[in-house]
């Protein structure tokens, strides 16, 4: 009881880091995902090739291995680009938060992909032919009619891949970022009771889990108000 | 890339790729036995067993792996009736743990894909079989058992390659796997991009070797379906 109350604060800022890692990931992968899934989506080959490549290769490498590429060469593999346009300036310098949310955010944002794309070609072709037929031009389409509907169809396997995602979160920690299960192996370490530790750790991912059911569960009953009782 | 350096340590590669696979055979093969009992425990009429079953799957699908291996490896040592029992002959070795720790996993995730399939079976087949006077043994393993998993393959091979890609954090309790010894032979070497590069090339080979193989299973199990190709 002692040691809870003595490395409490560790473990509560750690779920806070879990909790920032694991959004802004999953924003940059919900961003990552769109401009592949329009990629996947249009009609110049070259482009849909590109991004095919991103999904199959990205989805055939365990996270942690991308992590540990993306992560440790990631800064060289940025400052050769640059240097490609500019002179180089010194040595370039992410941080470890914004590269482990980088990092996750492109490995998920591969998963997302499949997501956004069904979400896409799920709206009827209908709604899309009327739309040209009024005269709106490819992008305000995109942006009257798809992308506000496409979220509806995407929700479940987007929810899905924020639970896979925050559950991914702990691979960071082997690359030493602050967050939860980092926190609790040091925890552990210092007071040599890895069992209370790790039992907290798992809780406190465990009520995450529980928090983003019950959330995905709204926003899919907020995002059909056909299938809600008493409508038709 | 180095080539000349990989191919030089080569063996070591394939040392790791091998306990990687054995991980990863090893924990499915029992794991899918565990899955049938716990997905059929979560169907169950008595409230009990539904309960304990469904609250194992929140348990080991709701935190992360790696979380669940460190509690398997290092927490189990702390429990004292653990340490006296013929259970510390096992739980002290880090193979046999991160072993357990994968197995109860995909055990969990499985249950799932087989909760769900065995919801999928058509009724009809089910109320079919009843009425031709079947016994509750007959019905599951003529009816039940088979069409639960044909209805379970295509995402159990999501499940495999999942489970390929997470045995990859057993290097986190001194396991010397693909990745744990690719990271060995970076520390020895300092050629990071040439070995990174090598078990990247690996596991994508694997994966797709595995989904190649699920996808001709399933295309012989759903030929069916495609009576009209032919």
């Amino acid at each position: 009881m002692q040691n809870i109350s003595a490395y409490g604060w560790m473990l509560w800022d750690g779920f806070f880091m879990t909790v920032l890692i694991a959004v802004t990931s999953f924003a940059i992968a919900l961003f990552f995902g769109l401009i592949a899934a329009y990629a996947k989506l249009t009609r110049s080959k070259i482009v849909n090739f590109i991004a095919s490549c991103y999904t199959v290769i990205i989805r055939g490498i365990p996270e942690y291995v991308l992590l540990l590429i993306l992560y440790f060469q990631g800064a060289q593999l940025l400052a050769f680009i640059i240097s490609l346009w500019a002179e180089p300036q010194g040595f370039i310098e992410i941080s470890p938060f914004m590269a482990g949310c980088l990092t996750l955010g492109f490995v998920y944002g591969a998963y997302a992909t499949e997501a956004f794309r069904g979400g896409f070609q799920a709206i009827p072709k209908g709604q899309i032919e009327a739309a040209y037929a009024c005269g709106m031009s490819r992008w305000l389409v995109g942006w009257r009619i798809l992308i506000p509907q496409m979220w509806r169809f995407s929700l479940p396997a987007l929810g899905n891949i924020w639970m896979v995602l925050l559950k991914s979160t702990a691979i960071v920690s082997l690359i030493g970022l602050e967050e939860l299960a980092r926190k609790s192996r040091i925890a552990a370490g210092a007071t040599r009771d890895p069992l209370t530790f790790y039992s907290i750790a798992a809780l406190i991912y465990l009520g995450l889990t529980a928090i983003s059911i019950l959330l995905i569960r709204y926003l899919e009953h907020k995002s059909h108000p056909d299938r809600r009782k008493g409508y038709n | 890339m180095d080539f000349q350096l990989v191919w030089q340590y080569f063996p070591d590669l394939l040392n790791g790729a091998w306990l990687t696979i054995e991980l990863v055979a090893l924990s499915l093969f029992v794991g899918f036995f565990l899955a049938f009992i716990c997905g059929l425990a979560a169907l169950s009429r008595y409230h009990l067993l539904r309960y304990l079953a469904q609250s194992y799957m929140f348990i080991f699908r709701g935190s992360p792996l790696l979380i669940q291996i460190y509690l398997i490896y290092y927490g189990s040592s702390q429990i004292s009736w653990i340490k006296d029992s013929f259970l510390w002959a096992i739980l002290s070795q880090a193979y046999w743990c991160a072993l357990i720790a994968l197995t109860l996993n995909t055990a969990a995730y499985t249950a799932e894909i087989v909760r769900g399939a065995i919801r999928n079976i058509p009724q009809g087949a089910i109320e079919a079989g009843k009425s031709f006077g079947m016994s509750r043994w007959l019905l599951f393993r003529r009816i039940t058992l088979p069409q639960t998993l044909r209805l379970m393959i295509p995402a159990y091979s999501n499940e495999v390659i999942q489970m390929l890609h997470a045995s990859a954090l057993v290097g986190a309790i001194t396991l010397m796997d693909l990745t744990a010894t690719a990271q060995n032979l970076i520390s020895r070497t300092y050629a990071s991009y040439s070995f990174y590069l090598a078990i990247a090339v690996i596991y994508l080979v694997t994966t797709y070797v595995i989904s190649g193989i699920f996808r001709l299973l399933e295309r012989r199990l759903y030929r069916h379906l495609r009576l009209n190709e032919a």
